[in-house]
C-alpha cells in the first residue's frame, strides 16, 4: 500500500516561500491570488497492513516539526489491475 | 576539558570548533562521526557544529538530530554535560528537542552572511559569564534558515526565566523577538545562530567570540 503524507505550516506561521510563490504570480500577472502557502507531500510505499498509528507516529518523529507544521495523512490503496 | 565535536556528513565548521577549542582550553577535541552511538568516556564538552548536515534535506537539522550519536548527546546533556550548537547545530538542538522553538527560512529568503551586532541578555550562564549583561558584541553569521520561531507562551517562558543568551540588535532573518540564542531550562546547552568559533583571534577580524569558550573554561572547569 502506499501513503502520501501532507505537511503544511500552521495557520500563523509565516510563511516566507508562500510570499515569493504569491509575489512571482502576480508578477506573472495572475491577478486574483488571495495567498499562497507552500507545504509538502511525501509519498510512502509501506508493507500492507501498516497502522494509521504507525504512520502518524513516523510524522511526529521525523516527517513534520510539530512545533510549525501540521500533517494529514491520505491512504492509497492499490486496485488490483 | 575533555571536548567532543560532532561531524555529520555535511558539516563544514567542525574543524573552526576544533580550532577553537583546541586554542582556549589547550586540548585538542575528539571528532566524533554521527553513525558513533557512544562518546568517549569522561567527554565533558560536546560541540554541534556548522553547516549543511545531509545538505539540508526535510529540515535543517531534521536528519542529524535523528542519527546515532543524537542519543549520546542528549543523555550527556541531560546529565548536565554543557552542549553548544552553532548554526546548523542549534538546528540540530530545536529539531531535537533539547531547545524548543523551530528555525526556518530566512523572512527576507536570502542567505544572510556578515556581521550582525549582538547584545549579551544573560551574562550568568556558563556560556555568557566573561561578557557583561547588556553588552554589544559582534559576531559573524552566515545562514538560510536562522528565523527563529515558538510560540508566545514559550517565548514568554524564555524571557522570564533568562533562558534568551543573545540578542539581534539590527534584523537579520526575522527571528520572534530579534532571539539569536537560547539556553535549556538547566542552562547547560547552548544554540546559536551565530559563529563565535570564527572570531577568536585579531587575525580574524574579532575576537568577541573567545570569550564564551573561556567563560566555560572557568565557571565549569576551573
Amino acid at each position: 500500500m502506499k501513503a502520501r503524507v501532507f505537511i503544511t505550516l500552521k495557520n500563523g506561521v509565516l510563511d516566507p516561500q508562500g510570499k515569493a510563490i504569491h509575489h512571482a504570480l502576480e508578477g506573472l500577472g495572475f491577478t486574483g491570488v488571495n495567498d499562497v502557502r507552500a507545504g509538502k507531500m511525501i509519498e510512502l510505499d509501506l508493507a500492507d497492513g501498516t497502522s494509521n498509528e504507525a504512520i502518524e507516529e513516523m510524522c511526529r518523529k521525523l516527517l513534520a516539526n510539530t512545533v510549525i507544521e501540521n500533517f494529514r495523512i491520505e491512504r492509497l490503496e492499490v486496485v488490483e489491475a | 576539558m575533555r571536548s567532543a565535536v560532532v561531524v555529520f556528513p555535511g558539516s563544514n565548521c567542525d574543524r573552526d570548533v576544533a580550532v577553537a577549542l583546541e586554542q582556549v582550553t589547550g586540548r585538542r577535541p575528539v571528532m566524533i562521526w554521527h553513525r558513533e552511538t557512544e562518546l568517549p568516556d569522561g567527554t565533558d564538552f560536546i560541540g554541534l557544529p556548522g553547516g549543511f548536515s545531509y545538505g539540508d534535506y526535510l529540515r535543517s537539522g531534521a536528519m542529524a538530530a535523528r542519527s546515532p550519536i543524537m542519543r549520546a548527546v542528549s543523555e550527556a546533556a541531560s546529565r548536565g554535560v554543557p552542549v553548544i550548537g552553532i548554526c546548523n547545530g542549534f538546528q540540530v538542538l530545536t529539531e531535537s528537542g533539547l531547545l524548543p522553538g523551530a528555525l526556518m527560512r530566512n523572512a527576507g529568503l536570502k542567505f544572510v552572511c556578515r556581521n550582525v551586532a549582538l547584545k549579551v541578555e544573560n551574562s550568568q550562564s556558563m556560556f555568557t559569564a566573561q561578557y557583561d549583561a547588556g553588552e554589544t558584541i559582534s559576531l559573524p553569521v552566515a545562514h538560510h534558515d536562522g528565523n527563529f520561531q515558538a510560540d508566545e507562551g514559550t517565548l514568554d517562558r524564555l524571557e522570564g526565566e533568562g533562558r534568551v543568551a543573545f540578542r539581534y540588535l539590527e534584523e537579520c532573518n526575522g527571528s520572534a523577538r530579534n532571539i539569536a540564542g537560547i539556553l535549556n531550562d538547566a542552562g547547560n546547552v547552548l544554540g546559536l545562530m551565530p559563529h563565535p568559533e570564527r572570531v577568536i583571534e585579531p587575525a580574524h577580524g574579532g575576537t568577541d567570540g573567545r570569550r564564551l569558550f573561556e567563560g566555560l573554561l572557568e565557571t565549569v572547569y576551573a
